[in-house]
């Protein structure tokens, strides 16, 4: 095969091949939904299709496994193309009335369909859903339309077409234009132009240069790059040799984090087909190309998410991050100049160059460009993965496509930016929303009211002295508690901290002692204004980002949420009722009818009462496991 | 580790691309863990001292110079499924086990592990238990869950 002409002929062929109107089953195969039993449904269906072929009906009918759909929440999802009837908590029971109303037949299967909470009503097709209404999807756009582990899928849709016209059309220089052009910024957090990036790539000296895609995942709640290589990995392989031709690179590493192994198994299955295919390797489709791309499975530490530690762990070292300047894009991998983007800032580049710069530029804002993928997560209703434009509001994200947090529970804060990330967004009782983050000098700012409707850019989030973050939204409502949060967050970060320098090292497990002090009843004046001592100079004088923004979450906690702080100082009491040293658990006589489900759950049985009768919690032997809690349906087990 | 097979993981050993961690990985997967000698094997067929083996094999999180056991129960700790009491269900298993996170109970029958996010978020609290995702738990299924391995 060679050049663009070989592919579109390739393309032409397999089109040919497949009927436009015949219907076809996608199965979401995404992580969240394989939790909830997908390759079950997926088997089933499989079994349905073959009891199909066999019949005397003419129907024949396609089942594919593709990337993760984003309505996780309702997981097992299945699609049925082409007229995108969305099924949603799909059961392998389901699957022969599906084959057989739907994909046979046409006609919908109401029970399965998706009711809209606030109106009541049924939605049919996936498009009309309000969680995919104010999508818009460009990285995410051939999840749950194509099978990533075929090719030809991907083929199929143009695929490696941008790539072939960019090394048959065009120089160095005009793909760099391009990007400048497109405005497109870093999607891992930091947001730098990706263009200039590139150029400054380019013009390092040195003729061997590496590429490098950083898929280290490694916020917790963050999974938007995992189902971009899951889903699609092949817009990552493409936006990589893209990549290679304009900084003259002829090596590249995927450092795919340890936690990931079905990412790393449709990519490296993406890379044998393009390989087979001359779509990587020597001359790539006879246009001169050599390139070749190697898979690094991470570690299992999150500092390697950190440009300088994850270079130290592909060359086999442990991942210690290290002074900058120089830059990787001056002195990289083995000294060499390296390129490093992040998988859905890969992912773009294919879409900026079939579409056109002037287009991508005109989706977003004034200086953010495209789109972002986040991931909602935590105290939400619904739970999955977005895409949408540069400049939506928080409100929008949180509550039209979310659904807000679960009933009869209010909306309290949203995390952004992973553990050291820090951004908080307070909702207090709906009066106030305030909004702090720091930027990477270590500066604070706080926004104003009413944050919540800020537009989700860089400009205006960088304006306020924040930033865009990975693209985890954690949401947490009133039965959070904040104190613990910080708690968490410090706890994830001492261990995850490489102890290369004294600050992060030292100065993190201090501050996460004195907010274990707090939370377990052992609080005293002055642990407020200790830990923001403490955080000041952890922020100041650490090596690397990762100290350098640790203290965040414990900062803007204190801010905004210090009478819970003092609660638990000056009370010794937690409001959310969350931290187990300063909660009791007791029986409401007026409402136990004494059905003995909490006896039987009791790991300590400390619960006693005849049957029918009220029972009571012995507070001495309780250990505080909220297991009564969890299985009294009455809701007379007290938590204060 | 049978001694043939390590040695023919030395020989793929590919010096050029860095390739230590995989090589550790690639006994890790065989063997569950890294045992002492396969360490000393490596070190001496590739010039290394044992000291650096070690540094890579305590430094990141995948790799346990212990054997682990037969089940392995793993518990996401996110931030999701920790704000929807992830923790209260590892304290369960702990209890129900007798043994802290990264540790493996003497019979060598389960080995206790804490994640920090599988991004399963929707399905939070989250226990994997030898490969298999267990969605929504909480500290009474869990238990449910710990007693059907036995």
């Amino acid at each position: 095969m060679k050049g663009l002409e070989g592919l579109s002929n390739w393309q032409k062929s397999i089109l040919e091949q497949r009927d436009p109107d015949v219907r076809w089953v996608a199965v979401c195969g995404g992580t969240g939904c394989r939790a909830s039993g997908a390759m079950d449904v997926y088997d089933a269906f499989i079994q349905e299709v073959e009891k199909l072929a066999s019949s005397a009906l003419e129907t024949r009918v396609e089942v594919r496994k593709t990337g993760c759909h984003g309505f996780c929440e309702r997981g097992t999802l299945v699609l049925i193309h082409p007229d995108r009837i969305l099924y949603q908590r799909v059961q392998p029971e389901d699957v022969p009335r599906i084959v057989e109303q739907t994909v046979v037949r046409g006609k919908i299967i109401e029970d399965l369909l998706y009711e809209d909470p606030a109106t009541g009503q049924k939605i049919a097709h996936r498009d009309d859903i309000p969680f995919y209404k104010k999508q818009m999807r460009l990285v995410l756009r051939y999840n749950g339309e194509i099978d990533p582990m075929r090719i030809g899928d991907y083929i199929a849709m143009g695929g490696y077409q941008a790539a072939a016209r960019v090394l048959e059309t065009m120089t160095p220089e005009q793909v760099i234009d391009v990007l400048k052009r497109s405005g497109l910024r870093g999607r891992g957090g930091a947001g730098f132009l990706t263009g200039d990036k590139w150029a400054y790539c380019r013009a390092a000296p040195g003729d061997h240069k590496y590429l490098i895609c950083n898929a280290d995942e490694g916020d917790p709640g963050a999974f938007m790059d995992r189902s971009v290589l899951e889903g699609n990995p092949h817009a990552v392989v493409e936006g990589l040799i893209i990549g290679a031709f304009a900084v003259g690179a002829n090596e590249g590493y995927v450092y795919v984090r340890n936690e990931y192994p079905l990412a790393v198994e449709t990519l490296s299955c993406a890379i044998e087909r393009a390989e087979a295919h001359n779509l990587l390797g020597q001359d790539i489709l006879g246009l001169g190309l050599d390139f070749t791309l190697r898979i690094n499975r991470g570690g299992g530490a999150f500092v390697c998410g950190e440009e300088t530690a994850l270079l130290r762990s592909i060359e086999g070292r442990p991942g210690e991050p290290r002074q900058r300047p120089p830059y990787p894009a001056d002195e990289g991998l083995w000294g060499k100049p390296t390129l490093i983007n992040n998988v859905e800032t890969w992912a773009n580049v294919p879409v900026i160059v079939e579409k056109g710069p002037e287009w991508f530029a005109g989706i977003g804002t004034g200086t953010s460009k495209g789109t972002k993928v986040f991931s909602l997560v935590g105290k939400v209703n619904n739970t999955g993965l977005v895409e949408v434009p540069m400049g939506i509001t928080l409100r929008e994200v949180m509550f039209d496509l979310g659904g807000g947090v679960p009933a009869g529970r209010s909306f309290k804060a949203v995390q952004t930016g992973g553990p050291s990330g820090g951004t908080l967004i307070v909702d207090t009782g709906g009066a106030h929303v305030h909004y702090r983050e720091a930027d990477r000098e270590g500066r604070v700012a706080v926004l104003p009211e009413s944050l919540i409707d800020l537009p989700v850019d860089f400009e205006s989030l960088t304006e306020a002295g924040s930033m865009m973050g990975s693209g985890g939204l954690i949401v947490m409502d009133d039965t959070s508690c904040m104190v613990d949060v910080a708690r968490y967050f410090l706890q994830f970060l001492t261990e995850e901290s490489c102890g290369k320098c004294a600050p992060c090292r030292e100065g993190i497990r201090n501050m996460l002692h004195t907010l274990e002090n707090i939370c377990g009843g052992k609080g005293k004046p002055g642990d407020l204004e200790l830990l923001q001592e403490m955080g000041d100079v952890v922020m100041d004088s650490s090596l690397c980002a990762l100290g350098g923004t640790a203290p965040n979450p414990v900062l803007s906690t204190i801010r905004y949420f210090r009478d819970e702080y003092e609660a638990h100082i000056n009370e010794k009491r937690c409001p959310a009722g969350v931290c187990t040293a300063l909660i009791e658990f007791s029986i409401d006589p007026a409402k136990c009818n004494g059905c003995h489900a909490c006896v039987r759950a009791c790991p300590e049985q400390c619960i006693t009462g005849e049957a029918k009768q009220p029972h009571a919690i012995d507070v001495t032997r309780c250990i505080k496991c909220g297991s009564c809690l969890e299985v009294c349906r009455f809701d007379a087990v007290l938590k204060q | 580790m049978d001694v043939a097979a390590l040695d023919k993981l030395i020989e793929e050993f590919d010096s050029e691309h860095g390739g230590i961690v995989a090589l550790l990985q690639d006994v890790q997967a065989a063997e569950g863990h890294l045992p002492r000698p396969a360490l000393e094997r490596i070190a001496q067929d590739l010039g290394l001292p044992l000291s650096q083996l070690y540094g890579l094999a305590t430094f990141y999180k995948a790799f346990s110079l212990h054997p682990k056991g037969k089940h392995t129960v793993t518990c996401c700790l996110g931030t999701a499924c920790h704000v929807r009491g992830g923790h209260q269900v590892v304290a369960r298993i702990q209890r129900e086990l007798g043994v802290k996170p990264g540790e493996t109970t003497p019979d060598l029958k389960f080995t206790l592990e804490t994640v920090n996010c599988l991004g399963a978020c929707a399905l939070g609290p989250l226990v994997v238990v030898d490969g298999k995702y267990h969605g929504r738990m909480t500290s009474a299924k869990v238990s449910r869950l710990v007693e059907q391995c036995r």
